[in-house]
């Protein structure tokens, strides 16, 4: 499904976030990818969506060449991948109901399907009662719900967190964690980028641990460790 | 396509009611570049009649000598009438001289005293001739003074009135381009401004814009709102500024007309409302519209 072949990013003043990765991650999957910040996990989620181009390698979606994909084919790229960042990235001006609305109109969904989706997906991350509230009127965790359901509501192929704890309290954090578990669980592929080791190691999952822009472990079962 | 279209205008709408403060200060600006731009217009159809005033009251007078015919006259009349630089000639007989001169000095009893111890019409027949282009007078003056015409004409009166007329044609043409330079780097500034205002404003929004580049709209479909705000924006501003400049040209009209007699700004604005509103409204929608465009692109790439 998703497939890193040997790649490398290095940027312009010459210091390589990433040094010839590969790796592979099927369907259903539920993967963390761990490592100390600067690692290179979000390079890997850049190089992943499409928001930035590798330097060597080739970084492949299904059977698209992500690097190559054009402005409008980047677009109906992303609307397959659910993202979701430690800094939440809600539209300030837009309420919680247009928020996730906004995910299905820029796939062009009809209005009747939209009415129908996005108060389910409010109500799967307990927020049925905020539709009407913008994001400065919500608690960090519940912003960061939002942005799931977002994330959710067009039933991505891939959701794709990063950090997406990084600013809330365990319990919120707990909650957060146990939401993708719920999405993969639906059979969507979920890519966790963390550095905290407690949340990890209670998975169980697939780890990919990273350090200096390398892979240097990669356990089916794995526990956080670099 | 219908769906896509009314989410981009609801959205424009959206964005301009929901972002007030910006939207107030984006109009405002937009206003003042609009009346800056009818503050323009005005200035030119102000220099345009005092200098059509001024170009018409130059002529030069050709006087023939008494001996020739009237027929000849109006030949060589008919002559000139063919050249492209002259725009009107009057033809003055000598009968019609001698009318204008005693009704101008009537007043004067030494005058018509000595006018009828005469007895005659000492008084010459003459062309007066009215140039497009004020420059012109001198080749005009050239031409009339050519052998084949010296044996009919005695006097042009270009040559006594040459330093004042050459001087008042390049005053014209002086404040003819001075005026077109002027409107041109005034209305450049205003439209920066308001250019800037909605890049500064754009500015503001490049996080959201590219939240929604994550989220995977399309470009067309993030620009599109902002271009529909653009377009309220400019909207607004050509409604805005025709209301605070419609009481400055009434209440300025009578002092302008104090001035130049022949031009009444109220009338003029009045005669020109329908061009004006459109002038105003299309300036603003497209100051609005474009800046929009040209602003958000540099969020669109990559």
């Amino acid at each position: 499904m998703i497939t890193f072949h040997g790649v490398s990013k290095i940027y312009s003043d010459k210091t390589a976030a990433l040094d010839n990765v590969s790796f592979k991650i099927l369907p259903r999957e539920f993967v963390s990818l761990v490592g100390r910040s600067g690692a290179g996990k979000s390079t890997i989620i850049k190089l992943l969506i499409g928001e930035d181009k590798p330097t060597k390698g080739r970084v492949t979606f299904s059977d698209l060449d992500v690097s190559k994909l054009r402005s409008r084919e980047l677009s109906q790229l992303r609307r397959r991948i659910g993202i979701i960042f430690q800094d939440f990235r809600l539209l300030p001006s837009k309420t919680t109901h247009e928020n996730v609305a906004f995910a299905l109109e820029v796939a062009g969904r009809p209005q009747r399907e939209i009415d129908d989706l996005v108060p389910q997906a409010l109500d799967m991350v307990g927020l049925a009662q905020h539709g009407k509230n913008f994001p400065h009127e919500l608690s960090g965790g519940e912003k960061q719900r939002v942005a799931i359901a977002r994330a959710m509501v067009c039933r991505p192929e891939v959701v794709v967190a990063d950090e997406p704890t990084g600013n809330l309290d365990p319990e919120n954090s707990e909650e957060i964690i146990k939401l993708l578990l719920k999405i993969n669980e639906l059979g969507t592929i979920v890519i966790l980028a963390t550095h905290e080791n407690e949340i990890v190691d209670g998975l169980g999952k697939r780890v990919i641990s990273v350090d200096k822009g390398q892979i240097i472990k990669d356990h089916a079962k794995g526990k956080y460790s670099i | 396509m219908a769906t896509t279209l009314f989410r981009i205008l609801r959205y424009g709408y959206q964005n301009f009611i929901r972002n007030g403060w910006l939207s107030t200060a984006t109009v405002a600006v937009i206003t003042l570049a609009l009346m800056v731009f009818s503050g323009l217009i005005i200035f030119n159809v102000i220099t345009d009649t005092a200098m059509n005033i001024l170009k018409s009251k130059i002529d030069i007078s050709v006087s023939f000598k008494k001996e020739v015919p009237e027929d000849d006259i109006l030949r060589v009349k008919r002559t000139l009438e063919g050249l492209s630089e002259i725009k009107q000639i009057d033809y003055i007989s000598q009968a019609q001289a001698l009318e204008i001169f005693k009704i101008r000095h009537k007043d004067d009893p030494t005058i018509s005293q000595a006018l009828e111890e005469l007895g005659e019409n000492p008084l010459s027949a003459s062309l007066n001739i009215k140039a497009h282009d004020p420059q012109k007078y001198g080749a005009i003056a050239t031409y009339l003074e050519n052998e084949s015409l010296k044996q009919y004409i005695e006097k042009v009166s270009y040559r006594q009135n040459q330093i004042v007329i050459d001087r008042l044609a390049t005053i014209i043409d002086n404040v003819n381009r001075t005026g077109f330079a002027l409107s041109i780097i005034l209305a450049l500034i205003a439209g920066l401004v308001a250019f800037n205002t909605i890049r500064i404003a754009m500015y503001a929004n490049r996080e959201e814009i590219g939240i929604m580049r994550l989220v995977g709209a399309a470009n067309s479909f993030i620009r599109g709102p902002y271009v529909m705000e653009g377009i309220i924006h400019g909207f607004l501003a050509g409604v805005l500024s025709l209301i605070l400049v419609y009481p400055v040209i009434i209440v300025t009209s009578p002092y302008i007309q104090a001035f130049i007699p022949e031009l009444s700004l109220k009338t003029y604005f009045n005669a020109n409302f329908v061009s004006f509103i459109l002038y105003h409204l299309v300036f603003g929608i497209a100051l609005g519209a474009f800046s929009s465009l040209f602003a958000i692109r540099k969020y669109l790439k990559g």
